[in-house]
């Protein structure tokens, strides 16, 4: 298991009250109070952003790239994430967007609906072929690939292999844009819009390829305000014709989108980290059966409700619905349609996922006997009440702290008032 | 879900025993005792294949004792070498064992099938991912089903 994790979010310390609205909430108990501020530990956390939603004092954000960055590259491409297109008010047309973009300052924009459908293709084409592996698990959440291999190994041969839609958008855009300029692969710069944080971890750290042909990852919420107050009016005078997504593409912007691609009659869309987590648990106990897909999003509604979108998930469905009517074509991208930049080989992944037992209590067996041991002891001295003043979410993830060396059990207050009480009955005697 | 831990060291050996108490019937609670012990077994380190055999042949033994038994104890003991599940409930026993093995096969009333239950593929997939299965009942008495699964 490798000794170094990463993750996009984190705390920002001078924020942060150490209250325990966010250790309560995190999905695999990642966050702890220590000396007054709730820190990340950085092995457990899975980038679902949902800390970053609870937190009052906005004390939890998340790493990402500037926009900035593009100045960095002789040209840059743009590659706005589906989810994109749901953020504004009245949009007709996504050549909208797409121009408004150019203006901004990106030489070229390359639609990740488009690379999406290649995709749904590669897909469909898989699942024909291994009949025998069901359900196939979808993989283009960052966190849920993530979450996956460290806390659900026996479901890791039921991953979908094949890269996520925003990977193979860059390396199709890079391809055709060095052909275009005759310029050296590194000095394009390809930046993802993105809804969600993970992305940013995925770049670069990302699982089942070896590298992310991104450079960037632009939260959607930092392209937006000039977007839509400036660059998307100049871009209606003098509209270009950039759009080559179908329906199918667009769709992947929200939950039940990737499934529909698939084709298949038989699969299941979940969003919501903690109603995925619940999922996951069934599958691996084969309780779920007679399913060809499944479709897992850790964000409520899909991409569309991730922490860096901008409009509330709901309405943002609403309005790619809008869209989804005016969009002409309902497949417009094949993989064939980029034969001179593309193998089939290159959508799919080109490195094992392992399974990372970073929950594991001991060494080994006889030392996690003995801790889990003293574990199930403490938990019968705390109070179980999981009020959270020690810092940790439960009282028996606090019993594995002290075990695992990260606490002591005076932390507890309610352990620290009976040895106080202890001491005043001592006194008065 | 509450359990009572024993743990019993020697100079060669440690086995942890974890004990779940099952109730008749009580379908909100069914499940709870093998979802606790998989996520113990995934804590203590052991092997995932190992893991979901234990999970899925528990699973199963778990909730046939909640549709067909007057209520039980599931005792699962864990060394290095194997993990041993016994299952021991206080009625009312199995007429013909045989024939409950028979994939398909299943005593579950309406009502329970009605639920998704009963669809009598329990014993045949406890047989299936389980490494050893003992079953032992006697009408009005009751029965004991033992499975072990090596490490």
């Amino acid at each position: 298991m490798s000794n170094t994790f990463y993750n996009s979010v984190y705390l920002d310390a001078e924020l942060c009250v150490g209250c325990i609205n966010c250790i309560k909430r995190c999905p695999t108990e990642a966050i702890r109070v220590r000396n007054n501020k709730a820190t990340i530990n950085k092995k457990y956390c899975i980038d679902c952003g949902v800390c970053i939603r609870t937190c009052k004092q906005h004390a939890k954000i998340a790493r990402h790239d500037l926009f900035t960055d593009i100045c960095n590259y002789k040209y840059s491409i743009a590659l706005p994430a589906p989810s994109l297109y749901g953020q504004f008010n009245n949009l007709n047309d996504v050549n909208i967007i797409l121009t408004g973009l150019k203006k901004m300052g990106f030489d070229d924009v390359f639609e990740v609906s488009s690379a999406a459908e290649v995709v749904s293709q590669i897909s469909r084409k898989y699942m024909k072929e291994h009949k025998d592996k069901t359900p196939i698990i979808s993989t283009a959440c960052p966190v849920i690939s993530r979450l996956i291999s460290i806390k659900f190994p026996n479901l890791i041969p039921y991953l979908l292999p094949v890269i996520t839609p925003a990977d193979l958008a860059a390396k199709i855009a890079k391809e055709i844009a060095v052909k275009k300029t005759g310029l050296k692969k590194e000095e394009i710069g390809v930046f993802f819009i993105s809804p969600c944080p993970a992305k940013y971890t995925a770049k670069n750290h990302p699982i089942g390829i070896e590298k992310s042909e991104i450079d960037g990852v632009i939260p959607i919420k930092d392209i937006y305000p000039l977007l839509s107050s400036k660059y998307m009016a100049e871009a209606t005078k003098n509209l270009e014709d950039l759009s080559t997504s179908g329906q199918i593409g667009i769709r992947w912007g929200q939950i039940g989108g990737e499934a529909l691609g698939t084709k298949t009659d038989n699969y299941m869309s979940v969003d919501g980290i903690e109603r995925v987590l619940k999922v996951l648990e069934d599958l691996e106990d084969k309780k779920l059966t007679d399913l060809e897909f499944i479709e897992l999003n850790a964000c409520d509604s899909g991409c569309v409700g991730g922490v860096f979108t901008v409009e509330n998930p709901f309405m943002a469905k609403a309005k790619l619905e809008r869209l989804l009517k005016k969009t002409a074509k309902l497949n417009n991208n094949k993989l064939e349609d980029y034969v001179l930049v593309l193998e089939e080989s290159d959508v799919y992944w080109n490195k094992e996922v392992v399974y990372e037992p970073v929950f594991n209590l001991g060494e080994n067996l006889k030392d996690s006997f003995t801790k889990m041991n003293r574990v199930n002891e403490l938990c019968r001295i705390f109070p179980g009440l999981d009020c959270g003043s020690c810092g940790a979410p439960t009282c028996s993830a606090f019993a594995e702290d002290v075990v695992r060396g990260y606490a002591e059990e005076k932390d507890c207050v309610h352990v620290l008032r009976e040895l106080y009480e202890v001491i005043v009955n001592d006194e008065e005697d | 879900m509450d359990c009572v831990v024993e743990v019993a060291m020697t100079n060669e050996n440690t086995t942890m025993i974890f004990k779940y108490i099952v109730t008749k019937e009580d379908f909100t609670r069914a499940g709870e005792a093998s979802s606790d012990i998989k996520s113990k077994l995934k804590m203590l380190g052991i092997a995932p294949e190992v893991i979901r055999k234990v999970a899925i042949a528990m699973y199963e033994g778990e909730i046939n004792m909640v549709i067909h038994a007057n209520g039980g104890e599931i005792t699962v003991s864990i060394s290095e070498q194997e993990i041993v599940m016994e299952l021991k409930d206080i009625g009312p026993g199995i007429e013909d064992v045989e024939k409950a093995m028979q994939a398909g096969f299943s005593t579950a009333t309406q009502d329970i099938r009605n639920l998704g239950f009963g669809a009598g593929m329990g014993l045949p997939n406890m047989k299936k991912y389980s490494d050893d299965l003992i079953i032992e009942s006697e009408l009005t008495v009751g029965t004991t089903v033992t499975m072990k699964v090596y490490l």
